[in-house]
């Protein structure tokens, strides 16, 4: 056993003859962030669904806790502690802000089936769903449709929804995407103190973000992980900036 | 924008006067037509559960319709010919009693539903829409060819079934069964849209994926919405074949199916009353223009096409504005 709450083991998924995932073994450790960089269209997306549960690998194993997941849903790896967020958000746009972290408290307390009494009336679900979004500072929001929200509180909101699951991971494709330099800050604030709760792997594009934030950088480009290391031996790495960072090496 | 519990209030308010002054000014006739509409209305609850929030656009809700009204229609045939049911490990007299036949028209269209469900729901978009056609076409050839039970003729039931302590043979008590069933069937839908599940069902028709990922199946909550539907409208077909008093593979048609949408359409989708208002527009409009000319389903094609292009909520999007605020 190892003490990796996510790992991917050999990963390949190819879309026709483009290689999108080409043989990719990565982990995520207890306490630390560990960013996935890459340029467009490098497989940074596909590597998330295939831990996630969205897409099934032609090869290779994920897993979660040292369990092999690989089979199950993408609701059975949730149940079993993976927050993820979305690079486009995921919102149930006709709810309000406070409904759609509800369906996240519910979705961790388990217990959806019931039929009668109102959610809103749940004080237990309640607290949890509003603690989030206290956390991520829309609390004021709560009862505003969210298709009435900017796109930067919609990314808050994502977070949010992650939170109120309360995961022994977190798995975030491009959280800052569209925020400007206000939101990118404040957000890089918010997840520096967050992994002390549970682990991120995270994808972002923001490179300020990524050397701020990670304890470890994976590069990926054309399906292949090319490096993994430290943001020092990232930024010095020679094929990475060759192949990425886009200067001659 | 007028409110919507206003509004929904006006419309039961309204839906329980027609009748009643009906029955004052002695005219059996209008309290029939609220009975009819009554009953589309209940029909239409259990389908806009489906449709409205968990976005199954079920076009053969009338399979449902149909199951319960052949469950009224084989006990109560069973019952008034005096021949026994052989049911193979039992043998039943059939029954004129209304709570037994609505308990077997709801286990009937709930299990139908389940299979059906199961079926239909690994598909999505267009083909669920045509598979479930295909399974209520099932049953209506089925009906056809089922000599036993009239066949195409269908079976008449001489005399109203019973309910403990009214007469239902008279119109404004048959009207209040009805009218009864129907605000129970409101009552439920509105505790289930405010429940865990409801808020589950609605994320589910929404964003799926984001269900998913906190946890819940989607496919599964819709399933479970779609036998609730599916019950409803089997008590709705109960219902109508009692105010008929006759069953016919008819109640199996494609035609049903497609006005029990037509009329969620009409009131709006995934709106409390949304059926019961279009289930009255479309009972006045089939009365009145339907006395004028026999093209009246042009009149109603017109409208629903002014309701879809400029209305997209249905009447009461129109009137109180877009669905999904708490
Ligand atoms: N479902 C799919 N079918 C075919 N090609 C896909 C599919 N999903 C992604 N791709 C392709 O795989 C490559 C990697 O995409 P993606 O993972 O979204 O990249 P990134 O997130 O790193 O920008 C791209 O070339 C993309 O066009
Ligand atoms: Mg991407």
């Amino acid at each position: 056993m190892t003490d990796n709450i996510i790992e991917t083991r050999g990963i390949t998924k190819s879309f026709g003859s483009l290689k999108a995932s080409d043989d990719i073994s990565i982990d995520l450790r207890a306490g630390e962030i560990h960013a996935i960089i890459g340029p467009n269209g490098a497989g940074k997306s596909t590597l998330i669904h295939q831990i996630c549960g969205g897409l099934a690998p032609d090869a290779g194993q994920v897993l979660l806790g040292g369990q092999d997941v690989t089979a199950l849903t993408t609701a059975a790896r949730a149940r079993k502690g993976l927050g993820r967020t979305f690079q486009i958000s995921a919102l149930a746009m006709e709810d309000s802000v406070l409904e759609n972290v509800l369906l996240g408290a519910m979705g961790a307390s388990g217990r959806p089936w019931r039929f009668w009494q109102a959610i809103m009336g749940d004080r237990s679900l309640r607290e949890r769903a509003e603690a989030a979004l206290e956390r991520v500072g829309l609390m004021d929001q709560r009862h505003i449709r969210t298709s009435a929200l900017s796109h930067g509180q919609r990314r808050q909101l994502e977070v949010a929804v992650a939170l109120t699951l309360d995961p022994r991971a977190f798995v975030m494709d491009e959280p800052m995407a569209g925020l400007g330099a206000e939101g990118s800050k404040n957000l890089t604030g918010f997840l520096d103190g967050l992994r002390a709760q549970a682990p991120i792997l995270l994808v972002e594009h923001d490179m300020d973000a990524v050397f701020a934030l990670a304890d470890r950088i994976s590069v990926l480009v054309y399906g292949r992980i090319i490096a993994t290391g430290s943001v020092d031996e990232i930024r010095t790495n020679a094929d990475v900036r060759e192949a990425y960072l886009g200067e001659e090496a | 924008m007028i409110r919507e519990s206003y509004l929904n209030a006006a419309l039961l308010a309204g839906l329980l006067a027609v009748p009643l002054y009906a029955l004052v000014v002695d005219e059996p006739f209008t309290i029939t037509l609220a009975t009819r509409a009554a009953i589309l209305a209940l029909a239409a609850v259990g389908l806009n559960i489906a449709l409205g929030w968990g976005g199954l656009v079920s076009f053969g809700h009338a399979a449902f319709f149909g199951i319960g009204g052949y469950s009224m229609g084989i006990l109560a045939f069973h019952a008034q010919n005096f021949v026994p049911l052989d049911l193979g490990i039992m043998v039943f007299d059939g029954t004129k009693s209304m709570p037994i036949i609505w308990l077997v028209a709801v286990l009937a269209s709930a299990l139908a539903a389940l299979l059906i469900g199961l079926l239909s729901l690994r598909t999505s978009g267009v083909y669920f829409i045509m598979i479930t056609l295909a399974f209520a076409q099932m049953f209506y050839y089925f009906a056809i060819s089922w000599a036993r039970y009239g066949g195409e003729d269908g079976i008449p039931i001489y005399v109203r079934n019973d309910f403990p302590g009214l007469n239902t043979l008279v119109p404004i008590q048959f009207f209040g069964i009805c009218f009864v069933a129907l605000l129970l069937a409101l009552w439920l839908n509105a505790r289930l849209v405010a429940s865990p599940f409801g808020l589950a069902l609605n994320a589910a028709r929404q964003v799926p994926v984001r269900v998913q990922t906190v946890g819940l199946d989607p496919t599964r909550l819709k399933l479970v919405a779609f036998v609730m539907s599916g019950a409803i409208t089997g008590l709705a077909g109960a219902l109508f074949a009692d105010l008929n008093r006759f069953v016919s593979p008819s109640m199996f048609s494609w035609h049903l199916s497609g006005e029990l949408i037509v009329l969620i359409i009409l009131g709006g989708v995934g709106r409390l009353m949304g059926p019961v208002l279009g289930a009255v527009m479309f009972v006045a409009l089939e009365h009145w223009l339907g006395g004028l000319t026999t093209h009246w389903h042009i009149a109603l094609g017109a409208i629903l096409l002014g309701v879809v292009l400029f209305a997209r909520g249905g009447l009461i999007g129109l009137l109180c504005g877009p669905r999904g605020q708490t």
